[in-house]
């Protein structure tokens, strides 16, 4: 198969609006614009002088030489020092009510929660889902698992049925922490298919206690567990959390990182985020995404920092008065609720004091050149925008705060990273052969890493030639598009796949696929990411009937609520097309990217930019 | 501008774009005073869709920053019914 460029969502993106100017002035910063040194302010220096065991020395380690955990790191080593008293994470309930957690109190839970386990017989390498809202046991349980040398798993809660049960499944969950409405919803309809599913523990929804068959009571079994717990020895390769990801065809992935990501996790916060001792930060990823793990909980608490939950969904209001009451001062967040909070205008946000804030980020997909600037309007400094995904574990690539941002870039790779562009050269006969560097500016490649940072998976759950065909020639390939500028400024570009970046999230059209033609009335579906100005794009479906269907607008309803309620919302298409047949190569493979070419408009005929037939 | 409309029209208008949006759910079973969030599996380009909707439909202006009163469906008839009545003076 011929490796081609596709249309790019991005510039369709920017496109947008006509009136839009293309060129935008670089944001220069200067010693004015600094309320506190940047810790990465002599780039050039700081990447002579880099290195991942100087990194490393940044940690303590167990105590005896006994390895290296994440939670200790975390939670147990701030606990034992001067900062035990000190917050580590402050809890805000949907409804007002506000929890709080010193990184002493943090031990006394998350060594509950790790006995806990240890009382089920769950042990080393055993796998602990949580599929839960933001609330506080997700976290207790995150870094409790990590003390028990399990593998803490996260799934988000708006998945439905259908991706919940693939992801248990697939990594053979043994315990799942959720709550009791999320498993009555979502997990007990498809408990008799998962059979290495052993204990359940429910949440009882507002606190009470679950009594629901099959099931434990999450509150009593941590009332009854020690509150001392010593993590046992952690060797730093010992594997620790599981993030599931979306490629373009199969069953979705599970990256496995290792507990030596935290040395990524750590120094990143440092470099990329600009932790400084006394931050308050607020990461506003969902735990169920790896930027709400390795950033919304990890790496503030590693950096002994002050770390925001929210329970509640993004209103732009309720944004506002959070970074205002909290005095939050680095914020990471994400382009769709930047751009939401766009078109609810300027007005809104000089409404409340935000003097606090020092340093703004946003990841997840690429931040318009416009947003970045409007961060400057709204809250006099510009967004940082950043790159990185769920294999690398941590940032790789970023706008960091002593740097000029143009707007637009992903900024440069940071210290102990080497990023390249390159492109895929064929091998004799048509064998897929090596990569070669693209060395000129401004030409647009795949985006690759030279692995050997610590946050770098180390596999996909059970799939070693899934994983072997990400390493070509000495580099890891994200499956991203980039250019390089003659400054080493790198811009996205667009997906090398079809997987489909939503609200900062990605979906494999394949999985979406196989949901749609189990309904009888289905005979293909091709599904792409549709351009959207806010979500960047949305999941659009494009669908053949069988003979004896109509293509009525009930139809389509019957096929969107049917998609909806076995995927979730956040998987699910938002639109639905029927199409006569689908168009698709000799070998019967349905040729989204010329589902998307149509959607986007492109000349008929025109395939010049889309994916040769194999 | 569309006809006046009774609270009642108002509402089956809401309830019926929401079931556009989200099929699957169980608008019989909504509680007026809680948000279709909370309630529904709905997120936020859903809700996006969903006041566009209600302004192509109503032929209403809704500014962005009024969207947190469309939370609930109360919220929403009020909100539209006011918005109506402002408009039509």
């Amino acid at each position: 198969m011929k490796e081609m460029t596709l249309v790019s969502s991005l510039q369709r993106y920017r496109c947008w609006k006509e009136k839009q100017p293309m060129v935008w002035n670089t944001i220069i910063k200067s010693r004015r614009d600094w309320s506190i040194i940047p810790h990465l302010h002599d780039y050039g220096q700081a990447r002579a002088a880099f290195s991942w065991d100087k990194a490393r020395r940044e940690l303590e380690g167990l105590p005896g030489g006994q390895g290296l955990n994440i939670a200790h790191e975390a939670v147990d080593r701030h606990a034992a020092g001067p900062l035990g008293d000190h917050l580590a994470m402050r809890w805000l309930g949907k409804t007002g009510k506000v929890q709080d957690y010193t990184f002493g109190r943090l031990r006394e839970l998350t060594n509950r929660f790790a006995n806990v386990l240890r009382g089920l017989g769950v042990t080393t390498g055993d796998r602990v889902y949580v599929l839960a809202g933001r609330i506080p046991p997700l976290y207790i349980a995150a870094l409790g698992t990590l003390k028990n040398r399990s593998v803490f798993c996260p799934l988000f809660s708006a998945f439905g049925p259908e991706p919940i049960c693939a992801r248990l499944a697939i990594g053979q969950a043994k315990v799942l922490v959720t709550t009791e409405s999320l498993y009555q919803r979502k997990v007990a309809g498809s408990r008799s298919s998962l059979p290495h599913l052993e204990h359940v523990l429910l949440v009882g929804d507002d606190y009470k206690s679950a009594d629901v068959p099959g099931t434990q009571d999450y509150r009593r079994l941590m009332e009854d567990a020690s509150e001392k717990f010593t993590i046992g020895p952690t060797d730093p390769e010992d594997v620790a959390l599981l993030h599931f990801t979306s490629g373009t065809t199969g069953t979705p992935k599970g990256a496995v990182h290792v507990h030596n990501a935290v040395v990524a996790h750590h120094i990143t916060g440092k470099l990329a985020l600009d932790f400084h001792k006394d931050d308050i930060f607020w990461c506003t990823a969902d735990p169920g995404w790896v930027t709400g793990t390795s950033y919304g909980i990890i790496a503030p608490l590693t950096n002994g920092i002050t770390s925001i939950v929210d329970e509640g969904d993004f209103d732009a209001e309720r944004w506002y008065g959070i970074l205002q009451d909290q005095k939050v001062s680095v914020w990471y967040t994400a382009p769709t609720a930047l751009r939401m909070m766009m078109k609810a205008g300027t007005d809104l946000v000089r409404k409340y004091n935000l003097s606090a804030l020092r340093f703004l980020a946003s990841v997840g997909e690429p931040l318009n050149p416009e947003a970045v600037v409007w961060g400057q309007q709204a809250f006099g400094r510009p967004f940082h925008d950043n790159w990185w995904q769920t294999e690398t574990g941590g940032i790789m690539i970023a706008n960091y705060a002593a740097m000029d941002i143009r707007p637009g870039s992903m900024g440069r790779p940071l210290p102990g990273i080497d990023a390249a562009i390159v492109r895929k050269t064929q091998g004799d006969g048509g064998i897929d052969g090596g990569v070669e560097v693209i060395q000129e500016p401004d030409v647009q490649g795949e985006l690759a890493l030279r692995p050997g940072w610590p946050s770098m998976f180390r596999a996909y759950w059970n799939e070693p030639e899934r994983y072997k065909q990400c390493f070509v020639g000495g580099f890891y390939l994200t499956g991203d598009l980039a250019k390089r500028d003659k400054d080493g400024y790198l811009w996205f570009v667009g997906r090398a796949d079809d997987v489909i970046k939503t609200s900062g999230h990605l979906i494999g059209p394949f999985e979406v696929e196989s949901v749609l033609i189990e309904h009888k009335a289905v005979a293909e579906a091709g599904v792409i990411g549709k351009p959207d100005p806010v979500a960047m794009e949305v999941v659009k479906a494009f669908v053949s009937l069988r003979d004896g269907y109509e293509p009525t607008p009930a139809l389509q309803r019957e096929l969107l609520g049917f998609a909806r309620a076995r995927l979730g919302t956040v998987v699910a298409p938002k639109e639905i097309e029927f199409l006569p047949t689908l168009p698709k190569t000799r070998s019967g493979k349905i040729m989204r990217r010329l589902l998307k070419a149509r959607e986007l408009g492109l000349p008929e005929g025109d395939t010049s930019t889309l994916e040769s037939e194999s | 501008m569309t006809p006046n409309l009774t609270t009642d029209e108002i509402k089956s208008l809401i309830l019926r774009i929401l079931g556009e949006i989200a099929p699957e759910a169980d608008l019989a079973s909504i509680k007026p005073d809680i948000s279709f969030r909370d309630q529904l599996d709905i997120d936020s380009v859903d809700f996006l869709n969903f006041a566009i909707a209600l302004h192509e439909e109503l032929r209403v202006e809704i500014p962005e920053a009024d969207y947190p009163k469309l939370a609930t469906l109360n919220g929403c008839i009020e909100y539209l019914t006011a918005q109506r009545q402002t408009s039509q003076r």
